[in-house]
């Protein structure tokens, strides 16, 4: 048994920390915030040649062929540089929706592609009714002549418009259990009837946008997978998914837990530093604690799903669950031990905090992972 | 990163498992069974039997030498055998503070001869160790400790009262803490006895808890003479070494106490299946699931946390001050699950044992009045966050 990285894996977080600190700074990600491409060309080309974007695919499609307990390794630094663009929605669900259940040839094409920088794939997921279940899958795929039409709304959609092609889910029959008929298409960004309508968010490091379908229409070898059993997969993929944001989480929130600490044993008030007082001191142990729990929580999740463990799906719920309120209340402790300087602008802080909100409602909050955990464990 | 078990460990597993359905006693009771941590005075006879039982079978010491009735066996094999003790509801260790604290520090800091006289009797339990930390101005503080002993030829003259010392009623020696210099500043003139409770001068009364049980004591130390042989990693070390006794503790508290968590995060699940709100199980009630579903997961948090532990001792690192960290999630779930467990019975709460509507014979109510020592004994939660913040994350000290 050992429940710790490897030397390797320790070799790639010091070259992602180092990297990160020098191409993914403050002022740059601000720079990404205000415009809506949210990533440069430059900077993406960068992950790629690192091997990044491949880092958990199959080498036969340009990847590393690494497992997602080397990928939780360089998403803690991701979420330490409070990274954006579209690193997460490309590599982590799009691309990995066509690599779990696509053909061979769109695998060959688009996996390929996602790895070596050449292509991002967004995945139209949830929609307004904002469910994180298979009976929230409402957007239609009308089959007729061989081809099938989509009909809906997607919300929620991170990076669609930076995609070059999105992974719909939508539903192709009617039944009386929610997870059978749906089905997942590639459809090509610029489908006609296709609409992407970039939105506002709290969170300008991770761009969300809303996605239209009015009568779009694409071929039967769209589908990714197999026609109405599209819900299986789509799981997987975001099981597998939910690893990397909760690992992503866990470095944020080991930032933040770090500046606060650096800031609380120069911060002099009262003639000491505030870390001397214990009303800091504790709260800053609190942080460590929740934490440390939510790293192994998270790392217990990524070998689980490098296993195929069948406690996977219980694993990746209780991570989430447990990360998304950790990082939350971190940032928050954050802003308040700061103090004013926290609540500035200027101060990073803001980002973890704005994060940690988008991230706690993205592919489900700690409400919607406990009653899983509670269904899981057959409670 | 493997979780996995090599098959020498898989065999173990196979092995403790059907010792235990062999040999698990009859008269072990539910009753019995809820002292999930400390031991209840009732069951100390029955207890002390189970420990040899469980010894003279190697389920005891399995980190321990051989040379001193251990197995030479590594962390993981002791948490695979806790995890299957846990599985099995199986009763708890008599001698903790002896196999948690004591053999450890003996073992770390004793003479061949205070090795060979008293590590394998503590696994066996023939002798049981008590703790004498605490005195009634010291607690936190604990470097502040009067208790004085004074040199007297080839012997200490002890004098002194120490307090909340649990077992100390049974105990046949303590792990004892007394200032042999008290001019040096107050960490540095401490020496670590090992004590014989049966020597003249030492006094034991009973201290009733807020439970209604007498599982801790004062201890008064009046001219207790003391040979210099029983002094423990030399004079005026004495923090040092006690320091490393906590820290064994904490460690141990990070195997044993989580699948004993485990075991009350079951039956309280158990409790919930049966108890009924408004004519359903409160299983079925949505905000019950989130609040078990939370527990269950902060258990397994702190099974996983103290995984990353046992592997860094694994390679080679000593246990340190993160484990303050394991001792806080422990606290906090457990205290939780008892809260829970009252918010379950609800008015039923308030009934205890003699009662034909207690709820369990009311074994819940004395676990969830015993739970609230957890954030204090073994060091307060606050001296806890005292430590992480100073030790861990490098805090200027208050």
């Amino acid at each position: 048994m050992n429940f710790g990285f490897s030397e390797e894996q320790e070799l790639l977080r010091a070259t992602a920390r180092k990297f990160f600190e020098n191409e993914c700074t403050s002022t740059f990600v601000r720079d990404r915030m205000a415009e809506p491409a949210g990533v440069t060309d430059d900077f993406w080309t960068k992950l790629a040649e690192q091997g990044w974007l491949g880092l958990v695919y199959p080498e036969e499609y340009g990847g590393t062929g690494l497992g997602f307990v080397d990928l939780t390794v360089l998403m803690e630094e991701m979420g330490r540089a409070s990274m954006p663009g579209p690193f997460f929605s490309t590599v982590l669900l799009g691309g990995l929706a066509v690599l779990e259940a696509g053909s061979a040839a769109q695998k060959k094409e688009w996996v390929a592609k996602v790895a070596a920088g050449q292509a991002k794939i967004a995945l139209a997921w949830t929609e307004p009714n904002a469910r994180w279940d298979a009976a929230g899958v409402t957007v239609t795929a009308r089959e007729a002549g061989g081809a099938f039409t989509l009909s809906g709304t997607k919300l929620f959609v991170l990076d669609a418009h930076l995609a070059d092609a999105i992974v719909v889910v939508a539903r192709t029959r009617e039944s009386a259990r929610p997870e059978e008929g749906i089905t997942m298409f590639l459809v090509p960004r610029n489908a006609s009837g296709l609409d992407v309508k970039l939105l506002p968010t709290m969170d300008q490091t991770r761009k969300q946008c809303e996605v239209t379908c009015k009568d779009v229409r694409v071929p039967a070898d769209a589908i990714v997978g197999s026609k109405d059993s599209g819900w299986a997969p789509l799981q997987r993929v975001i099981d597998r998914a939910t690893v990397g944001l909760a690992a992503e989480m866990c470095g944020g929130a080991q930032r933040v837990l770090d500046m606060t600490t650096e800031y609380a044993k120069i911060r002099v008030a009262f003639g000491r530093p505030i870390g001397a007082y214990q009303g800091v001191k504790h709260r800053a142990a609190d942080m460590l604690v929740e934490v440390e729990n939510a790293k192994s929580l998270t790392y217990y999740a990524a070998w689980a799903v490098d296993e195929n463990s069948p406690e996977a799906p219980l694993a990746v719920s209780m991570a989430k669950a447990y990360v998304s309120d950790a990082f939350r209340r971190i940032a928050g402790a954050g802003i308040q031990l700061h103090g004013g300087i926290g609540f500035t602008w200027e101060h990073d802080l803001h980002l973890y905090f704005k994060r940690a909100k988008n991230s706690e409602f993205t592919f489900g909050d700690a409400t919607y992972h406990r009653e899983r955990v509670a269904q899981l464990i057959q409670l | 990163m493997d979780l996995s078990l090599t098959s020498e460990q898989e065999a173990l597993r196979a092995e403790v498992r059907a010792w235990l359905q062999a040999n698990m006693p009859r008269e072990w009771t539910r009753r019995v069974m809820a002292s999930s941590d400390v031991p209840r005075p009732e069951a100390y006879d029955f207890l002390r039997t189970w420990q040899r039982q469980m010894y003279e079978a190697g389920w005891i010491g399995l980190t321990w030498p051989r040379e001193y009735g251990g197995r030479g066996l590594s962390f993981v094999e002791e948490l695979v055998v806790h995890q299957e003790i846990a599985l099995a509801k199986a009763p708890p260790i008599l001698n903790i503070l002896g196999v948690g604290m004591a053999g450890p520090t003996i073992i770390a800091y004793g003479t061949d001869e205070q090795k060979r006289r008293y590590v394998s009797k503590i696994l066996s339990c023939e002798e049981i160790w008590c703790q004498g930390y605490s005195e009634p101005n010291s607690g936190s503080d604990l470097a502040s400790l009067q208790t004085r002993a004074v040199k007297d030829g080839e012997y200490w003259v002890i004098n002194g009262q120490k307090v909340w010392t649990s077992l100390a009623h049974v105990a046949d020696f303590m792990m004892l803490l007394a200032r042999t210099d008290p001019n040096a500043p107050k960490h540095k003139g401490i020496t670590y006895f090992l004590l014989d409770m049966r020597l003249p001068g030492v006094t034991v009364k009973p201290l009733r808890q807020l439970t209604g049980d007498a599982e801790f004591n004062e201890v008064f130390l009046d001219n207790v003479r003391v040979h210099g042989s029983q002094v423990l990693g030399g004079v005026d070390n004495g923090w040092a070494v006690g320091l490393t006794t906590l820290m064994y503790e904490r460690l141990a508290l990070g195997f044993g106490l989580q699948v004993r968590l485990r075991i009350t995060l079951d039956g309280l699940v158990e409790l919930a299946r049966k108890m009924e709100k408004n004519g359903r199980a409160l299983t079925h009630d949505p905000v019950m699931r989130q609040k078990l579903a939370q527990l269950w997961i902060d258990t397994e948090a702190l099974k996983y946390t103290g995984a990353r532990g046992i592997t860094k001792l694994l390679r080679g690192q000593m246990p340190g001050p993160e484990a303050s960290a394991g001792k806080m999630i422990w606290v906090d779930t457990h205290q939780r699950i008892q809260e829970l467990a009252m918010e379950i019975e609800g008015p039923y709460a308030q009934l205890t044992p003699g009662s034909d509507w207690a709820v369990d014979g009311g074994m819940w109510q004395y676990t969830f009045l015993r739970s609230r020592a957890n954030s204090i004994e073994g060091g307060t939660t606050e001296i806890q966050k005292n430590i992480i913040g100073e030790r861990v994350l490098g805090l200027p000290k208050d």
